[in-house]
């Protein structure tokens, strides 16, 4: 097996030293009904790298990639181009296989990337402070619930009706476990009356923008419904490239934000791994879930960073930790921290409007289809229009002839039968002048 | 005039008058190392003999402050939220965490003093 | 604090190094500050803040966009990032990469985390487009063979333990724990019962604890005997109709297997609670011992740790839950099913198949996909017969550490054997004067990352050596003489290299008391009145 550098001598001399006569001897507290032979394994053997190759391009095969074809997928996950040099760099060895930084003299170079990427997100947020990850934004939103819990001392939340229904329902699983979660009804391409569901119970009032359906929401009248009584105003951002030009949660009133950092660096890769950006007021840093890295000197008095405020965390706390969270998204976070390094303050700027130019025109165009309504008059790069019939088989058909179309709403809420005609497109800078042509006329035959 | 008793968690309660200030001992500030954060109980907030009342932090442990005694919190030490290395530098004076009203004389008679606290820690 | 001013020991004499070490008349590191400040391969390096000159690594159409459909909300202020070329980029972070130790660079035996050899063809595999650019929501019927390639996964994970399902959602090993207890709680609840209490090993990994409160259970703690197991007897004296289940390591924390763990598993079961096992150290046994065979209702594989996904620096990681027959139909959604058309997911439970009731949903989308790609990819290269061999070797290697370090370093639980990781105490230094941190940091100055300290807690001063099955014996032989030579130089009272160690890294010893106490978690631009006040 060419991953095993011992050799049949090595074993043989090591079990020597050992003082056993095989390995079996080593394994002698396995209860003997427990020892089980290969032959119990119905599974392959060792293949070599050629075989293993061959096998997984063929399942890849099988997929329609989003760059293989024209593409408009959203709905929590976005297509982006991401510079070689990231995928690159992200892969150097010393990023790529190291464990998380408990030894920071041999860390720095994680520690720093890690507090260059707290910064950059509490800037692009507009918070105060940031963490350095969670899993991704369905589970940042989740430990968002929790810490509003947390601090207020309050269990119930008030999740809007354009809160992607997955995250709405990771919200529902992890913290309804503390307290009642309340969901308002959808109400695509408008924004919902949320203020009235806000009372001197409530933790938090969960808001998307933009919103599920694409829609981008005013946070402050929320943001100042819920401070009136006391409750906390989570914000959620699915698409972080939106926060290069819609104004920050944090200008908005947010005392959290929970988001999804998968567009910036990194790939789509169906779902996972994806990265959680968290960030919040200083008032609540110790309230917060996560790992933390934190500025301060060396014995000779140089700069240098640690993971801080630890005794927040399960190793430490147990059973009272703020989270039960081990982990943070590293490699992800890397990925993440590069890519904005390469966008800088224009390239991001620029990114940003040339996403919202390229949706905007698309829907333009296909709003004027007969019988093709807008439904999100506000949107960043992604909107819902309502198709005179069931959007999903008109997925199904346009896949069929190798292009994506976008997400039906039926996707995410199989059995509310108001979105039944709804597709959500995103167009991203990846969309070229050819892919749109295509959809428009693809959608135009279907009609 | 003041008096003094010991927990066998290390804790110690002043009473002075009608009221009684907690905190930690020497032994327990030298044993936890540089501490970097304490949590205060809120004000108005009624202890049971035992129970939590406060958290200590140090760079890699976090320890629960038990009440000595029942009675409600009347202060918290707020100069420990900007300063928490007074836990180090004076733990038995400025390191103070939280005083209580309405204390049982009872309870608080039942304490270890001084004499039987220091044979404790010499046990240990 | 005390500069370092004893030069660079590199003779293993200890003492008096220095005047051994250094030649006449030439001239150490401390008594050469550089001009740049940098040494060698070894760079400073500023924030990629502190780099700013407002130039753009990004060449993207300057396009206007009018704000008419941005609902009034287009941002009104500046958002503070640096801008830099491309060049200047890749160097920034090419220069941090050289700070940072990592197993392709050297033996990393961090006891319980499994730093193993990451093979390249799983990040080959990973960005194939097919699966890396591959979107959750795409239509079902264009990502057929990202389906077949979960079920693949699912059917290797549920072979190799012996378990009947499996979810695969969590994203990683604490994220797998919550998903195995709300499985617990779910199952109870359609008992009609209500079970409060999880009985916790005080051994146990500190998720453990931190997961149950968090489910909403009660933690239990049961002690251990002086031989490192769990006390088998305390433990079933501690069942009771309120408790929902124990959750169990095995291989333990202490690197030992747990030998009563079947009879625990029926006692636990005749008591009507469940059997949570954490699998952390899954490694140890793959291939050869089936977690099912021992009576497991729910388990956490970390592929990230059994099944070599890269740990990158804390992530992104994944943690699958094989599931019992008695839990499996409350997986969490998405389900993974087959039908007529091919493979399907059931991402909603009113669709869910008869019987299925799923507690709910940890996360968006379906997984960690970008780990499965690459934990297939090592399964398949491996084999069966390669897993049970990389198991074998695994504790082969640590087998042979503890013979070979018992005599110089204390082991607490005897001659072993030990499973994959090898425990010591810090009772060989005692009275040295070199303490257990003190150790290990003289370790980074000999070319390698300390063992795990200070856990599992129930040892005192414990050091956990997890050598993994990815080191020749050369490589173990090197590192076995390190560690006996600074044994033997801390035992002798030539402690000089210990204090204040390590020197010869990028930063030394870093004060962490301070960053606890005013936490500096984010860059700021510097004031400019106040700079020029300074």
């Amino acid at each position: 097996m060419r991953y095993l550098p011992l050799t049949p001598d090595d074993r043989r001399a090591m079990l020597a030293k050992i003082g056993a006569p095989d390995v079996d001897a080593l394994y002698r507290d396995v209860p003997a009904s427990a020892h089980v032979g290969l032959s119990a394994f119905d599974l392959p053997d060792t293949q070599g790298e050629m075989e293993v190759e061959r096998a997984l391009s063929k399942l890849a095969a099988k997929n329609i990639a989003a760059g293989a074809a024209p593409f408009f997928c959203g709905a929590g996950a976005y297509k982006h181009h991401v510079p070689a040099s990231v995928d690159h760099l992200i892969q150097r060895s010393e990023f790529l296989t190291s464990y998380t930084p408990y030894q920071p003299e041999i860390a720095q170079g994680t520690l720093q990337y890690l507090f260059e990427f707290q910064t950059q997100v509490a800037l692009l947020t507009g918070m105060e402070v940031a963490n350095a990850s969670l899993y991704d934004g369905s589970t940042a939103t989740a430990e968002a619930v929790l810490m509003a819990q947390r601090v207020t001392k309050r269990g119930k939340a008030v999740l809007s009706g354009g809160l992607h229904p997955h995250y709405a329902q990771t919200v529902e699983t992890v913290a309804g476990l503390a307290g009642r979660m309340v969901r308002v009804p959808v109400t695509p391409g408008k924004a919902e009356d949320i203020i009235a569901l806000i009372d001197e119970e409530t933790a938090c009032v969960v808001v998307q923008s933009p919103d599920v359906f694409g829609l981008i929401r005013d946070l402050r009248p929320v943001a100042e419904a819920a401070h009136a009584r006391g409750a906390l105003l989570v914000a959620v951002v699915t698409e972080a490239v939106s926060l290069g030009l819609l104004e920050p949660p944090g200008a908005q009133g947010a005392d959290i934000v929970a988001a999804e950092g998968q567009s910036i660096g990194n790939g789509l890769n169906f779902g996972g791994p994806y990265i959680g950006l968290f960030a919040t007021r200083e008032k609540f840093l110790r309230q917060m879930p996560g790992r933390l890295c934190g500025e301060t000197v060396d014995v000779e008095g140089r700069r240098g960073f640690v993971l801080t405020l630890s005794t927040r965390e399960q190793h430490i706390r147990r059973e009272k930790a703020t989270s039960n969270i081990c982990t943070n998204s590293g490699l992800c976070t890397l990925a993440f921290t590069i890519h904005l390094s390469l966008l800088g303050e224009e390239g991001l700027t620029r990114l940003a409007r040339l996403n919202h130019a390229t949706a905007s025109a698309l829907a333009t165009r296909l709003a004027a289809l007969p019988g093709v309504e807008l439904v999100t008059d506000a949107f960043f790069n992604e909107f819902t229009i309502r198709l005179p019939k069931a959007a999903a088989p008109v997925v199904e058909a346009l896949a069929g002839r190798g292009i994506v179309a976008g997400v039906p709403a039926s996707r995410l809420l199989p059995h509310e039968p108001s979105t039944a005609n709804l597709l959500i497109v995103a167009a991203t800078e990846c969309v070229s002048d050819a892919d749109a042509d295509a959809l428009v006329a693809a959608i135009r035959e279907t009609l | 005039m003041s008096e003094v008793r010991y927990t066998d968690q290390h804790e110690w309660i002043r009473l002075d008058g009608e009221e009684a200030a907690v905190g930690i001992t020497r032994y327990a500030a030298e044993s936890l190392g540089d501490v970097v954060f304490v949590e205060l109980p809120a004000i108005g907030k009624a202890v049971k003999a035992g129970g939590e009342a406060a958290v200590v932090e140090s760079v890699k442990a976090a320890s629960d402050i038990y009440a000595p005694v029942s009675g409600t919190v009347s202060a918290a030490n707020a100069v420990l939220s900007a300063e928490p290395s007074k836990v180090n530098d004076d733990p038995e004076g400025e390191g103070w965490f939280f005083k209580l009203k309405g204390v049982s004389a009872d309870e608080f008679g039942k304490l270890m003093d001084e004499a039987a606290y220091k044979k404790f820690v010499e046990t240990l | 604090m005390s500069m370092n001013n004893q030069g660079r020991p590199t003779s293993l004499d200890g003492g008096d190094s220095r005047r051994r070490a250094v030649a006449p008349g030439t001239i150490t590191p401390e008594e050469l500050p550089t001009i740049s400040g940098d040494r060698g391969l070894d760079h400073e390096e500023k924030l990629i803040f502190e780099l700013d000159h407002g130039a753009v690594g990004v060449d993207i159409p300057d396009v206007q966009v009018s704000a008419e459909r941005l609902g009034g909300m287009r941002r009104s202020g500046g958002i503070g990032l640096p801008g830099l070329s491309e060049p200047e980029v890749v160097r920034h972070y090419v220069r941090l990469s050289r700070k940072n130790y990592a197993i392709d660079s050297g033996l990393y035996p961090l006891g319980s985390c499994t730093m193993k050899h990451n093979p390249r063809l799983n990040e080959k595999m990973a960005r194939l487009p097919g699966f890396g650019d591959l979107h959750p929501l795409a239509p079902q019927s264009t990502t057929q063979g990202a389906l077949e390639l979960i079920a693949t996964l699912m059917t290797w994970l549920e072979r190799l333990t012996g378990m009947p399902a499996v979810a695969m959602s969590p994203k990683a090993g604490a994220h797998g724990e919550l998903c195995g207890l709300l499985a617990i709680r779910a199952a109870i609840a359609a008992r009609g019962e209500t079970r409060t209490r999880i009985l916790v090993p005080e051994s146990a990994h500190g998720t453990n604890p931190a997961t149950a409160a968090f489910a909403g259970f009660t933690v239990d703690s049961v002690p251990g005997k002086a031989d490192g197991r769990v006390d088998a007897e305390a433990l079933k004296a501690k069942l009771g109709p309120d408790v929902a289940a124990i959750m169990l390591t095995n291989p333990n924390t202490c690197g030992l297997f747990e030998g009563e763990v079947v009879e625990i598993a029926r006692a636990v079961h005749d008591a009507g609670a469940y059997f949570y096992c954490d699998g952390a150290n899954f490694n140890a046994i793959a291939g050869r011992v089936r977690p099912g065979d021992l009576g497991v209702d729910a388990m956490h594989i970390n592929l990230h740790k059994t099944f070599s996904t890269p740990h990158g620096g804390g992530g992104p990681g994944a943690g699958p839950v094989v599931l019992s027959q008695r839990l499996a139909a409350f997986a969490p959604l998405p389900l993974l099913v087959a039908d007529g058309r091919g493979l399907r997911l059931i991402e909603d439970a009113a669709d869910a198949p008869a019987g299925a009731k799923p507690f709910g949903r940890m996360c968006a989308f379906h997984g960690q996909m970008g780990m499965f790609v690459r934990a297939l990819a090592y399964m398949l290269s491996h084999g069966r017969d390669g897993v049970r061999q990389a198991s074998e070797d695994a504790v082969l290697s640590a087998n042979y550490i503890l013979a070979s370090l018992k005599d110089v370093m204390s082991a607490p639980f005897g001659d072993g054997p030990c499973m994959h990781e090898a425990l010591f105490d810090d009772s060989f230094l005692e009275g040295t004067g070199v303490t257990t941190l003190d150790f290990a940091k003289a370790m980074i100055d000999e070319g390698y990352h300390p063992m795990t300290m200070y856990f599992p807690l129930v040892v005192h001063g414990a050091m956990l050596i997890e050598p993994t099955e990815s080191e020749s014996k050369e490589s173990l032989d090197r590192f076995i003489h390190v560690l006996r030579e600074l044994a033997r130089e801390a035992r002798e009272g030539k402690i000089a290299r210990f204090a204040g160690a390590p020197r010869l890294t990028p930063r030394r010893r870093l004060d962490e008391t301070a960053a606890a106490r005013r936490p500096v978690l984010r860059w700021r631009k510097p004031d400019p009145v106040k700079q020029a006040a300074e």
